[in-house]
């Protein structure tokens, strides 16, 4: 296997689109994670599996059935917690079973589409058209720009949320506006590698790279490289080695995270002992 | 007067937490807002703030209804109790403090600030770094990058040790007269209260002195009035 794969244009469509979700994902799931939403990735891609399910029930194109499900769920249940004060953990364990279980009953009504079902659960980036790549590169572009537009006030938001309504910023309008946004990120990202995976490549490289930074910018764009080179390395490697890319990229990027760990773990030890000998010698 | 509150009364969660509350704060007044826990303190400045609006009576500022304008709070700098914020926030105090600002703000004032609060070798150190004394002067910073007229601060020192405490006073003493900068101040440091504020509000939701500070501390009735209040609202809240 040489360059020529690159030539290929179901590969040249997989990178594209891998790139613009790696991207896509990593941007907006640092918000996420620092507000303590880790898995709300997870229980909004369950519920776009309902609305997987309701498209292909009702023979609707079912992608854009779990964006209208997806979306509608992000926002039911914010408003949900911000008005009954229920904790965000309990909310994202009933919207991800109410997903799961509104897609089961469908399957088993209909009871003949777990083929197609099962390119959403486990992604098929190689098989991505034309189409999809254009549909994935616009909404990649329209929401890293919206977020680009919107910088100042999400870090301050997601930093403190008092101060920042102090400062006359709308907190709440905020928080519905990157619910929707998280909800079309999850929806895209679920070619790349799947309802079971969407969340791992929200959190993971976000994760990783706040081993390593002091700084938000510093973060984000150690985040971004750490999530295209782990979407590209998986496209490559899954192509040589006949695997499911979105499983090989979610792998690449749990290695990348252990390497960190493993790095930071030795520099902490190295500080210790250069602390150590100051010591001595100071005594 | 630069604020006034007339008549301020509000339910929070069921309870009265303040009840018929009016007082008022000059320009460059170094206010100490004092109660025990429960008294409302908070509670006033979250409707100072605008933060809780379901309140009866009225607040202006610089002469303004607080309920018909925001344009106030960019006049304000705002220090919470204790900031919360994730641990491992990855922001450099630099960020912190330049929050909300363009690019073109961020140049000129952060430096400024820091130096305010002697913290400007700290600035590329990550926030979560810090110690809280260190976080609290961070926060005092973040409050003075617009340049306001007044500062609020609510109890500021909660769980700082005595030479960050030190420290903090001496900083926002030269806020107040150096600067010109009004402070209104809650707290719990009776001592602090007398040696730095001009003017003393003593509240358990209700106001039962609003004045000159040495007319508090120099008046036995006062003070023996306020300990036996705290001591109400202590044995109340355990009640509670």
């Amino acid at each position: 296997m040489g360059f020529e794969i690159l030539s290929y244009g179901f590969m040249q469509r997989a990178l594209v689109s891998g790139i613009a979700i790696a991207l896509m994902c990593s941007v907006v799931g640092l918000f996420l994670v620092l507000r303590r939403h880790s898995l709300f990735g997870d229980a909004l891609a369950h519920s776009a599996f309902g609305g997987i399910a309701a498209g292909l029930f009702l023979g609707i194109y079912p992608i854009w059935t779990a964006f209208v499900v997806c979306i509608l769920s992000a926002l039911g249940l914010t408003k949900i917690r911000q008005r009954f004060q229920i904790s965000g953990d309990a909310m994202v364990a009933i919207l991800l079973s109410s997903g799961l279980a509104m897609g089961v009953i469908l399957i088993s009504l209909a009871g003949g589409f777990t083929v197609n079902l099962f390119s959403f659960l486990f992604g098929s980036i190689l098989l991505v058209s034309l189409e999809n790549t254009i549909l994935i590169l616009g909404l990649a572009g329209s929401i890293i720009i919206v977020i680009l537009l919107l910088y100042r006030q999400l870090v301050y938001t997601t930093f403190n949320e008092e101060q920042a309504k102090v400062s006359s910023i709308q907190v709440e309008k905020l928080s519905y506006l990157l619910v929707v946004i998280a909800g079309i990120t999850v929806v895209s990202s679920m070619q790349l590698v799947g309802i079971l995976l969407t969340s791992s490549l929200i959190v993971i490289p976000n994760v990783t790279a706040m081993l390593f930074s002091r700084g938000f910018k510093q973060t984000s764009i150690l985040s971004m490289i750490f999530a295209v080179f782990s979407a590209v390395a998986g496209i490559l490697t899954s192509y040589s080695f006949n695997v499911a890319p979105g499983g090989m990229i979610v792998l690449i990027s749990i290695i990348l995270f252990g390497g960190s760990l493993g790095i930071k773990s030795f520099r902490q030890k190295k500080r210790v002992l250069v602390l150590n000998k100051e010591a001595t010698k100071l005594s | 007067m630069i604020v006034e509150i007339e008549n301020l009364t509000i339910n929070y969660d069921g309870i009265l937490a303040l009840d018929n509350v009016s007082l008022s704060v000059e320009e460059k007044d170094f206010l100490g807002i004092i109660g025990p826990n429960g008294a409302g303190k908070t509670t006033l400045f979250s409707c100072m703030l605008g933060l809780l609006n379901n309140y009866n009576g009225e607040i202006k500022f610089f002469g303004a209804n607080i309920r018909k304008s925001k344009q106030y709070l960019h006049q304000i700098g705002f220090v919470p109790q204790k900031p919360v914020f994730e641990k491992n926030f990855p922001a450099t105090v630099a960020e912190v403090v330049g929050m909300g600002l363009t690019k073109n703000q961020k140049d000129n004032t952060i430096d400024k600030v820091l130096q305010k609060v002697w913290l400007h070798e700290l600035s590329h150190r990550r926030i979560g770094d810090l110690s809280g004394g260190q976080q609290q002067r961070v926060f005092i910073a973040k409050a003075l990058v617009n340049d306001p007229q007044i500062l609020i601060l609510d109890e500021p020192v909660t769980g700082i040790d005595l030479q960050s405490k030190d420290l903090f006073y001496q900083i926002l003493r030269d806020l107040n007269q150096k600067d010109s900068i009004t402070v209104i101040w809650s707290s719990h440091d009776l001592d602090a209260v007398a040696k730095l504020a001009s003017k003393v509000a003593c509240l358990n939701r209700t106001l039962f002195f609003h004045g000159i500070s040495e007319e508090f501390f120099h008046n036995e009735n006062l003070l023996k009035m306020y300990s036996e209040s705290s001591m109400q609202m202590h044995m109340h809240n355990h009640e509670d």
